[in-house]
């Protein structure tokens, strides 16, 4: 196949960043795209000019690494595969693509397709956790959890942390990760007592980092590589609700 | 409390809290307007509107639902605005990604509540202009009383259906926007409510669709009513 | 020998550890607080000593090369983790799972390192349940639990095909609770390029900021390195593609010897290459062994569709070599099996290498529902990269580069010969031997993360809290910076014509030709003698556009594959050296009549550990005898 590829690049993140586009041949429909950005690269390189930058890693889907967002959609066309997943099957010989990073404002592009999801790691360590003192744990089996309870909160817990609802979501809202960590600790009981704590925590550090508010349009769900659901983020709003009424009974008393 | 109202989740609960609010008044006063089509002397209607007009509860609610709307509004505008500019990261300008979705992941509706909530602001200007200004400020001739002070409201709201084409044309696109703010308002609300979960997602989906049906085409359904019955 | 002191406690071995806790030295809450650790790596075992080491009261400082903790390769561990509960009344005990492992990695792992982990690997599960970690349940409300391979009880946890996910992000979690409590400060996008030592002892590290290409000093109390292995030797492997052994072997370079290099584990069950371009290979848990049956035609060459080959014209020949065991065989042993099979023409697929892994027997038995309650992601998995569905067709699978049972050589505490330079998790070499056994490499990394290094390196910490903050402004940092930036500007100064992604194919292709599942004496050489050559040329015809001051990906990956050239001479040179087959390491010399390894316990029941002696020049061999006083050392059997 023949491609053209209008690709972001952007040197550094202070920087004004343009398009670039490329040529490429002989691109295989057995490729990965990353696969196809690798021979780009290839190519770039021995073009001397610098290659294109962009996040990656394990290339099974499962790390979150990438952060592409090709013909306008978080990791591509198809539906809950990451951007390592996605196949040249999707494009057709004489296609134009165009590859952007994640534009958000709370992910500062570093360079090229790669963006600072630093806001996620400050979000998680506001209380995306189970305060579980290393020893002090009681036997496993313990701890019953219906199986239907341990299911959705695993369905949660799946969650990859790329960032691709932030991407998809025209309010650059964050909810769905959020959601998606509150959901799976409400889900247990080993999370259930700091429950509230954790869900106004985290949201109000969400809001604090920039993240627009969630407007329900359903696309990070839909962009989802994991599939997280929206019930996850009606959860989190319930948690965050009942946190909220229960903050002002305890300032009235 | 405040913090709780300021929160991304706190604006959006008091969205949803008056725009349910705004719901119940919407189905009162459809259920007021179809005495139109089951009586066609006018005489049910206009009882009922001066029910409503003459009610002291309804006194009372009246400058609540004006509340109601103008923080549903004024909400509305502020998160729109906010979430606008937490979008770009640099650059680029108004469009976000140079290129558009071509399979769009999410429903039309759902991604522009706002200019359809527009839409039903400048309706029901003009609405309230018709109607509503009349009958509580300056007064019509149509609406002369009867003996029983009861106000000649059907004289005319059907006077205006049948006279002005175009007035019939505007409450059907008002109507038709309100149904579709509905078809996503509904769901959205029990959603941030925190009131969906796997089951009851279906469920609430399938009432706002029920509700919009109901209000939207209710709200169309009546003028259209009044035009084609004095055209056969 | 006297180099080596493996600090192995007296006792017997169900007492080693509980003696050897008793006896380490302790620091108290107030003098923690002074002493600094670093840690590199965030996979499982990182994040959980690093949270642990933060929970306790030390300053950690953690570094990793990703953006976030979270992404470490920990992350794609799919089928399970072990613990020797016995919750399914199998009788199963803290025996029997030393035992598995010991025998599963064929009678060349430390007994007593074994042991402690089998010991401790109760309370992990109870630790990981505690965080959060969605493990799979009954309708009952308890723990459920699957088989995995070389074991004859149920004993492995699992989250679906994602377990490793959860169990890196239960550790993920506690990381950011001692991040918001500042016990823990995270450096990420950051290589690790050289330890410092300063009289002998690790005291910090050199590092690369990959976003700005800064060079970083960070100085510490302690070093700890959980940075995994070098599977990526063979460029084709299940690890993620930055993986790399570059920490580890940095650490060698500086005098922490490195053992066993040559124990490298092939996993039966990847999806095959599909073509010349691919940049990495999928794993297929091996928990799909527990139902799925793998054959081949019997028929050479046999190119029908699979599911018109009749029972009787299938092969099941893993239940026909080892009836006992039947598909749920080592993994070792099922890649060779696999080799043979296809070596010998009876391979399937478009190449011929390749074997079905077929669940339709279990979907006939079980349901298409039971099925895809266990492995629905993972089918949906292999249906996403093969456009095939394992619901009505076989699956296709091949081995491939998975885990190194080798690396740094440590003591009982975990510390390598450096002083105060620790290896947890992969990255050392104790708990697998020649072979690792499914769901115990989340295991040894929870392990060692949670329970181990947090009370044996304050035995080292103990006599360190008179030292006082350690300055970054000593000749040794300076040096240490300056062979870093040298190395960097050689690199970027080479201006060739070929380009480091295209040596590390290159180099995975020798490797795994030549030094691969099965390897010989001749074939060993010429690996050598081409990975040499290779080097010479990598260090002439290098070309890196870019520069140095933003993120050049490039450059690192150049700067990870010039110690992966390095690592795989020595591992070729282990494997020279053991003239024996063991677990992975399959030398063709030695093998029974029927294609087994053949062990020689006489001469090789050591570790095999090498000590870094200068560039160019022969490392030299240190042996480290195994004793085995718990176990009848036996031919391993799965008959």
């Amino acid at each position: 196949m023949k491609l053209t590829l209008k690709i972001w690049r952007q040197r550094l993140p202070k920087e004004k960043g343009k398009f670039e586009t490329y040529y490429i041949e002989n691109v295989s429909r057995d490729m990965t795209f990353l696969e196809m950005m690798d021979s780009l690269n290839e190519k770039l390189i021995q073009e001397d000019k610098d290659p294109v930058a962009f996040d990656h890693d394990c290339r099974e889907g499962i790390c979150g690494c990438c952060s592409m967002v090709i013909n306008g959609r978080p990791h591509g066309p198809g539906t809950e595969i990451t951007t390592c997943q996605l196949n040249m099957k999707a494009f057709k010989d004489g296609d134009t693509i165009v590859v952007e990073p994640w534009r958000v404002k709370s992910f500062p592009v570093i360079k090229d397709l790669i963006v600072d999801r630093s806001a996620f790691e400050k979000i998680m360590a506001a209380g995306g956790f189970v305060n579980a003192d290393v020893g002090s744990a009681p036997d496993a089996n313990s701890i019953k959890i219906p199986k239907d309870k341990s299911d959705e909160a695993f369905d949660a817990a799946a969650c990859i942390g790329c960032g691709a609802c932030v991407a998809a979501c025209k309010n650059s809202s964050a909810m769905l990760f959020v959601a998606a960590k509150v959901s799976q600790f409400a889900l247990l009981p080993q999370g259930k007592t700091e429950g509230l704590k954790r869900a106004w925590d985290m949201v109000m550090k969400m809001d604090e980092l920039g993240f627009g508010s969630c407007t329900n349009t359903g696309d990070c769900e839909a962009e989802c590589p994991q599939g997280i659901s929206l019930t996850h983020i009606a959860r989190l709003n319930r948690e965050f609700i009942r946190a909220g009424f229960h903050k002002a009974a305890a300032e009235n008393k | 409390m405040s913090n709780f109202i300021q929160s991304s989740i706190g604006k959006k609960f008091i969205m949803s809290i008056t725009g349910l609010f705004l719901i119940l008044f919407l189905l009162v006063h459809l259920a007021v307007n179809s005495m139109i089509v089951f009586d066609s002397s006018g005489e049910l209607f206009n009882n009922a509107a001066h029910f409503m007009t003459t009610n002291p509860i309804i006194k009372i609610v009246e400058p609540i639902l004006a509340a109601g709307l103008i923080i549903h509004l004024w909400w509305a505008s502020m998160i729109t605005l906010q979430n606008q500019i937490k979008r770009d990261n640099n650059n680029i300008g108004f469009k976000r990604y140079k290129i558009r979705k071509n399979n769009s992941t999410s429903k039309w509706v759902s991604r522009n509540m706002y200019i359809l909530g527009t839409l039903i602001i400048v309706f029901l200007v003009i609405h309230l202009a018709n109607f509503f200004w009349k009958m509580k400020f300056t007064g019509d001739p149509l609406l002369a009383h009867d003996s029983n002070g009861v106000e000649n409201a059907y004289a005319l709201v059907t006077s205006a259906f049948i006279s002005w084409k175009w007035i019939v044309a505007l409450y059907v696109v008002g109507a038709i926007a309100l149904g579709l703010h509905l078809y996503h308002g509904v769901w959205s609300a029990f959603q941030t409510l925190g009131w969906s979960n796997k089951k009851w997602r279906r469920i609430f989906n399938g009432f706002g669709i029920f509700v919009s049906i109901i209000l939207g085409g209710g709200f169309a359904f009546i003028p259209l009513f009044v035009m084609i019955k004095s055209m056969i | 020998m006297t180099v080596l002191n493996s600090k192995i406690p007296d006792g017997p071995l169900s007492e080693k550890w509980t003696n050897h806790k008793n006896s380490l030295k302790l620091v108290s809450p107030a003098n923690k607080k002074k002493l600094d650790i670093i840690m590199i790596g965030t996979g499982v075992a990182g994040a959980a000593a690093a949270a642990s080491l933060g929970e306790m009261g030390y300053n950690v400082k953690v570094f990793c090369y990703q953006d976030s903790p979270r992404r470490a390769h920990s992350v794609a561990a799919q089928g399970g983790i072990n613990a020797a509960k016995n919750y399914r009344n199998d009788n199963d005990s803290v025996y029997r799972l030393f035992y598995d492992m010991i025998k599963g990695g064929d009678f060349r792992a430390r007994e007593a390192n074994v042991y402690r982990d089998a010991e401790v690997s109760n309370a992990v599960i109870d630790q990981l349940v505690a965080q959060g970690v969605p493990f799979a349940r009954e309708y009952g409300g308890d723990l459920t639990t699957r088989s995995f391979g070389g074991v004859q009880v149920s004993r492995t946890f699992y989250a679906q095909g994602q377990t490793g996910q959860q169990v890196l992000l239960g550790s993920y979690n506690a990381l950011k609770r001692q991040e918001a409590k500042g016990t823990v400060k995270m450096y990420p996008r950051r290589q690790m390029l050289e330890i410092v030592k300063i009289d002998g002892k690790a005291r910090g590290i050199v590092c690369r900021n990959l976003i700005n290409g800064e060079i970083e000093r960070y100085s510490a109390h302690a070093v700890v390195l959980a940075s995994g292995g070098y599977g990526t030797i063979y460029f084709l492997s299940t690890l993620a593609v930055n993986s790399s052994g570059a920490a580890a072997y940095a650490a060698y370079k500086k005098g922490a010897f490195f053992a066993n290099p040559s124990f490298i584990q092939i996993h039966p069950s990847c999806i095959p290459q599909l073509n010349d371009y691919q940049s990495k290979l999928t794993l297929m848990s091996e928990s799909l062994r527990n139902d799925g049956r793998v054959w081949v035609p019997k028929g050479k060459g046999d190119k029908r569709h699979p599911n018109e080959i009749s029972a009787e014209e299938r092969d099941y020949y893993l239940e026909r070599r080892y009836p006992a065991f039947g598909n749920l065989v080592p993994r070792d042993i099922a890649s060779r099996a696999a080799k043979e099979r296809c070596d010998a023409g009876f391979g399937v697929g478009e190449t011929g290498y390749a074997v079905y892994l077929d669940f339709s027997d279990a979907i006939k038995a079980q349901g298409k529902k039971t099925i895809k309650n266990k492995y629905g992601n993972l089918f949906d998995l292999y249906n996403k990269i093969t456009g095939e569905d394992p619901y009505t067709q076989p699956m296709k699978i091949y081995p491939a580069g998975h885990y190194t049972m080798g690396g740094l050589w440590v003591d009982y505490n975990l510390m390598t010969t450096v002083p105060g330079l620790y290896a947890i998790g992969e990255a050392n070499f104790s708990d697998h031997g020649a072979n690792r056994l499914g769901a115990s490499s989340l295991m040894q990394g929870s392990c060692d993360g949670y329970f181990i290094l947090p009370y044996t390196i304050g035995d080292y910490l103990a006599d360190e809290i008179n030292t006082g903050k350690i300055s970054t402004d000593t000749t040794e940092f300076d040096l240490a910076e300056k062979e870093v930036k040298n190395k960097i500007d050689n690199l970027m100064s080479i201006k060739g014509n070929t380009s480091a992604h295209t040596f590390h194919k290159k180099l995975g292709k020798i490797m795994w030709d030549y030094c691969g599942m099965a390897r010989n004496e001749n074939g060993l050489l010429k690996g050598l003698e081409e990975v040499t050559k290779l080097e010479e040329e990598f260090y002439k015809d290098l070309k890196i556009t870019g520069d140095t001051k933003t993120i050049n990906q490039s450059l690192e990956r150049a700067l990870r594959l010039a110690a992966s050239f390095e690592i795989s001479r020595l591992l070729i040179r282990d494997a020279l050296n053991r003239k024996e087959s063991c677990g992975a390491h399959f030398r063709e010399e030695y093998q029974t009549p029927e294609g087994e390894a053949l062990r020689n316990d006489e001469d090789y029941s050591y570790v095999a550990v090498w000590e870094y002696t200068g560039d160019g020049k022969e490392p030299k061999l240190h042996k480290e005898q195994l004793v085995f006083e718990n176990v009848k050392v036996t031919q391993r059997s799965y008959k």
